[in-house]
C-alpha cells in the first residue's frame, strides 16, 4: 500500500477492486444516459436553441429593422420606442445597441413567428422576462428563432450580457395579445379591434430570408 | 544560481533551494491575489445585495472586472505554478532545471499581472474578465494577459524539463507519483489552454492598437477554448491536491494506480471539447456542432470525475483503517482529523464541487436546461461551488501544509485556521445555492440594479427573489470572513510566524 504522494514500484497496472469496477461500470452507464439524452431530447424536446443562423452586416440588420418598423409599427411611440404588431407567423426583427431594445413587439398567443435577434454594437444577451429564456445577441450575426407565444401577458426583454455601463437599463417590451379574447371584447370595445383586424392575414416579412 | 538540497524532516523528501524559492514566490503572488479578488468580491457583493447597494454602477462594473482577474486568472494561476513546483521537483527528489528561466518566468508573469491590473484600477479596461469584442480595453490589458499566458505557458515548460531531469538523473524509483502524475495532465491542459488564449489575445491585441479585427463570434468560440480548459487544469490541480491532502493528512492510499491515472487521462482527452456548453445559446454554431460538443465527449470528462469522487474517499478510508481506525462502518470517519484544516477542507472541497458544482454543471451543460440557465446568476452560482468551494478551498487546505514543509514556519492562530475551511465551505455552500436559486428568477449575472430603477420600462422580480439574494448575501459574508481569516493565518504565519524546529540548511548536491 502506498499513497499519492509515493512512487509505485514495478507494474502498477493491476485489476481494480470490485467495489471500484462496480462504481466504474455504475458511472459509466450513467454518463452514456446523459450521452443519449442528447441529440434523443434535441430531436424529441423541441425547444431548441438553434434557428436560422446568418451573417449580417450590422447597418444591413439596422436597416431591416427600420423598414420592419416602417411597415407594421402601430399606433404611438412608447418611452421613445416603436410599437409594432407584425402579421402572424412574419419575420420579427429585434434590434439590440447601447442600451435600447427596438422596437416594442406586440404579438399574438398561439402564432408562430420567426424572431429575429442582432446586434449594432457589442454583445447582448436577450432575456425574457418572467419565463428566464435566454439567447446570446451577437453583433454580426442573425440569430432566427422560430417561436410561438402560448400566454397572453405583457412582458420584458432584460439585457443579460454585460454591454457598458448602461447595461442595467437596457430593458424592452413584448406584449402578447389573445385575438380570440380581444374578439369577445369586440363587442364593447369595437375601436381597440379595429388595429387587430387590419394587420390579421398578411403573409408578407417571409420573402427576405 | 545557488542550488543545494535540504532534507525534509517530516517527508524525508529532498528539496532543492531554487524550488523552495520558486514556490514561496508564486504563493506569495498568489496569496496577494487572493486578497485583492477577496476585497473586491465583498465589494461586489454588498452592491448585489440590493439593500446595501454600495457602490455606483461605473464602480461595479469595474470592480467586477477586478475581481474575476485576479481570481480566476492571477490567484488561482500562481498557486498552480507553485503546485507545479512541488509535484515535480519536490515529489521527485529533484532539481528545478532551469532556475534563472524559472524565476524570469515568474517576473514576466507578475508583470503582466500588475499591467492588468493597472488598466483595470484605472478604468482603462471595463470590459469584465471574459473581455468580449468589440468591448475594448487599453492595449496593455490585452498585451499584459499575453505576458502572462506566456510566463505560465514557460514554466510548465519547466515543469516538464524538471520530470525529464528527475528521470535522467533517477532521483526517484518506479513511476511518478500520482499526485505527479495528476500535476502532468493539468500541464498538459494548460498547454492545449494556453495555445487558444494565444490564438485569441495576439489578434486582439492588434486589433486594441487598430491593426485588424476581430470578428465577435469567434472571439466567444476561441475564447473559450481558453476560458474553459482553464477550468480544466483547475480541476485536474485539484485533484491532484485532492490526493496530497489525502496523503498528507492520514496517509490515503491509492486504492489503484490504473484507475486513478485513466481517469486523468479522460482529463486531457476530452475535456476541451466541453467549452460548447458556453456558447450553446449563440447564433454562431448550428445545432449538430452543440450536439456533438456537449454530449459524447463532455460526459468522459464527467465520468472522470465520478472516479475521483469514489477513489479520494475510498483511499482516505482505507488510510483511516490501516492507521487502526477500524471498528464497525464509520469509525474511520468519525475519528478521522476534523480538527486539521487540510483535512477539513480537502472534505468539504471533494462534497461541494462533487454535489453543487458537479450536478450544477452538468445540468446548465445541456441544450435546452441552458435555455434558462444562460447569464443568470445560476452560472456564477454554479462556478463558485466548482472553482472557488472546490480548487480554492482544496488550495487554501494545502496552504496549512505548505507554511511548515516549505517556508518552515508554524500555522500561526491555530485555532483560527481550525475553524477557516468550515466558515469557507459553510458560506461558500450558502452562498452558491442561493445563487444558483437565484438565477432561477432569471436575475441576470453581472448587472448593477436588479429593480431596473432606470430602466425604459418598469420590471420587478417577485420579493422572493429578493429573499434568496439576501440569503445569498449573507453566506457570501460568512466565505469573506472565512477568506479573511485564511490571508491573516498565512501572511502572519510566513512573515511573522515562529521558525520551525528542525534542521533545515541546504547541502550542495554534490558534497553530500
Ligand atoms: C468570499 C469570497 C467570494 C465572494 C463573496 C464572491 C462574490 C462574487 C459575486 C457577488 C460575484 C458577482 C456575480 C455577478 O454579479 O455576476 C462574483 C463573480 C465572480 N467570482 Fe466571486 N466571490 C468570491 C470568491 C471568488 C473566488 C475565490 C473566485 C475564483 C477563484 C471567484 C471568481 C469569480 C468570477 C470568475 C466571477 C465572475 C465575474 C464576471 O462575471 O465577470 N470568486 N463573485
Ligand atoms: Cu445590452
Ligand atoms: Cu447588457
Amino acid at each position: 500500500m502506498h499513497t499519492g504522494v509515493e512512487s509505485p514500484r514495478g507494474v502498477w497496472w493491476k485489476p481494480a477492486h470490485k467495489a471500484e469496477k462496480v462504481w466504474v461500470v455504475l458511472a459509466f452507464a450513467w454518463c452514456m444516459v446523459l450521452f443519449a439524452m442528447m441529440p434523443l431530447w434535441h430531436w424529441k424536446g423541441g425547444q431548441n436553441p438553434s434557428g436560422i443562423r446568418a451573417r449580417v452586416e450590422p447597418e444591413a440588420y439596422r436597416a431591416r429593422t427600420e423598414e420592419f418598423i416602417a411597415t407594421y409599427q402601430v399606433g404611438e411611440e412608447e418611452n421613445g420606442i416603436p410599437i409594432v404588431e407584425p402579421p402572424p407567423g412574419s419575420d420579427v426583427y429585434l434590434l439590440g445597441q447601447m442600451w435600447l431594445w427596438t422596437p416594442s413587439l406586440r404579438l399574438q398567443k398561439d402564432v408562430e413567428y420567426t424572431l429575429h435577434l442582432s446586434s449594432v454594437d457589442v454583445n447582448h444577451g436577450f432575456s425574457l422576462y418572467p419565463f428566464n429564456i435566454n439567447f446570446q445577441v451577437v453583433p454580426g450575426y442573425d440569430y432566427g428563432l422560430r417561436v410561438t407565444p402560448t400566454e397572453a401577458g405583457d412582458f420584458r426583454i432584460v439585457c443579460n450580457e454585460f454591454c457598458g455601463v448602461g447595461h442595467h437599463v437596457m430593458v424592452g417590451r413584448v406584449e402578447v395579445i389573445d385575438p380570440a379574447a380581444a374578439a369577445e371584447r369586440d363587442e364593447s370595445e369595437p375601436e381597440e379591434a379595429q388595429d387587430l383586424t387590419l394587420n390579421a392575414p398578411d403573409e408578407g416579412g417571409e420573402g427576405d430570408r | 544560481m545557488k542550488g543545494g538540497f535540504r532534507v525534509c524532516p517530516t517527508t524525508s523528501l529532498r528539496v532543492h533551494r531554487q524550488a523552495d524559492g520558486l514556490i514561496k514566490a508564486n504563493a506569495v503572488v498568489a496569496t496577494v491575489s487572493l486578497l485583492v479578488g477577496g476585497i473586491t468580491g465583498l465589494l461586489v457583493l454588498l452592491t448585489r445585495w440590493q439593500a446595501v447597494h454600495l457602490l455606483d454602477a461605473v464602480m461595479f462594473y469595474r470592480v467586477l472586472t477586478i475581481h474575476g482577474m485576479s481570481m480566476l486568472i492571477f490567484f488561482i494561476i500562481f498557486f498552480e505554478m507553485a503546485v507545479l513546483y512541488f509535484a515535480g521537483p519536490v515529489l521527485l527528489n529533484s532539481r528545478v532545471p532551469a532556475p534563472k528561466l524559472g524565476w524570469s518566468m515568474f517576473w514576466l508573469m507578475l508583470l503582466g499581472a500588475v499591467m492588468v491590473e493597472w488598466t483595470m484600477f484605472t478604468g482603462r479596461a471595463d470590459v469584465l474578465f471574459t473581455s468580449y469584442v468589440p468591448l475594448k480595453a487599453h492595449p496593455l490589458f490585452y498585451l499584459g494577459v499575453i505576458l502572462f499566458a506566456v510566463g505560465t505557458l514557460i514554466t510548465v515548460a519547466i515543469f516538464f524539463g524538471s520530470l525529464v531531469v528527475a528521470k535522467r538523473e533517477k532521483t526517484y524509483e518506479g513511476s511518478v507519483p500520482l499526485v505527479t502524475y495528476g500535476a502532468i495532465a493539468a500541464a498538459i491542459i494548460a498547454v492545449i489552454t494556453l495555445v487558444h488564449g494565444a490564438a485569441i489575445y495576439i489578434p486582439t491585441f492588434f486589433w486594441s492598437i487598430g491593426i485588424g479585427n476581430v470578428d465577435p463570434q469567434v472571439y466567444r468560440m476561441v475564447w473559450w477554448g481558453l476560458g474553459h480548459s482553464s477550468q480544466q487544469i483547475n480541476v485536474a490541480a485539484m485533484v491532484a491536491v485532492w490526493y496530497l491532502l489525502g496523503a498528507l493528512t492520514v496517509g490515503s492510499a491509492v486504492i489503484n494506480e490504473k484507475i486513478s491515472r485513466t481517469a486523468f487521462v479522460l482529463y486531457i482527452l476530452f475535456i476541451s471539447m466541453a467549452s460548447a456548453h458556453h456558447l450553446l445559446v449563440d447564433p454562431g454554431m448550428g445545432p449538430t456542432w452543440k450536439v456533438v460538443n456537449t454530449s459524447y465527449f463532455m460526459y468522459m470528462a464527467v465520468l472522470a470525475s465520478m472516479i475521483h469522487g469514489f477513489t479520494v474517499p475510498a483511499g482516505i478510508e482505507v488510510g483511516q483503517r490501516v492507521r487502526g481506525f477500524t471498528k464497525g462502518m464509520f469509525e474511520w470517519l468519525r475519528r478521522a482529523p476534523w480538527g486539521d484544516p487540510g483535512f477539513s477542507a480537502l472534505v468539504f472541497s471533494v462534497i461541494i464541487f462533487g454535489f453543487v458544482g458537479g450536478i450544477t454543471g452538468v445540468t446548465f451543460g445541456t441544450e435546452q436546461i441552458n435555455i434558462i440557465a444562460h447569464n443568470t446568476l445560476r452560472i456564477p452560482g454554479h462556478f463558485h461551488a466548482t472553482v472557488v468551494a472546490g480548487t480554492a478551498l482544496a488550495f487554501m487546505g494545502v496552504t496549512y501544509y505548505v507554511i511548515p514543509l516549505i517556508f518552515r514556519k508554524k500555522v500561526a492562530f491555530w485555532s483560527l485556521a481550525k475553524i477557516q475551511p468550515y466558515l469557507f465551505a459553510f458560506g461558500m455552500l450558502i452562498f452558491s445555492v442561493a445563487m444558483t436559486f437565484a438565477g432561477t428568477f432569471g436575475i441576470p449575472r453581472r448587472h448593477w440594479d436588479m429593480t431596473f430603477s432606470d430602466a425604459l420600462f418598469d420590471l420587478q422580480f417577485s420579493p422572493a427573489a429578493n429573499l434568496v439574494v439576501t440569503v445569498m448575501a449573507l453566506g457570501g459574508l460568512i466565505a469573506a470572513l472565512g477568506g479573511a481569516i485564511y490571508i491573516l493565518v498565512t501572511v502572519w504565519s510566513v512573515f511573522l510566524g515562529q521558525p520551525m524546529e528542525g534542521d533545515a540548511t541546504y547541502v550542495d548536491a554534490r558534497s553530500s
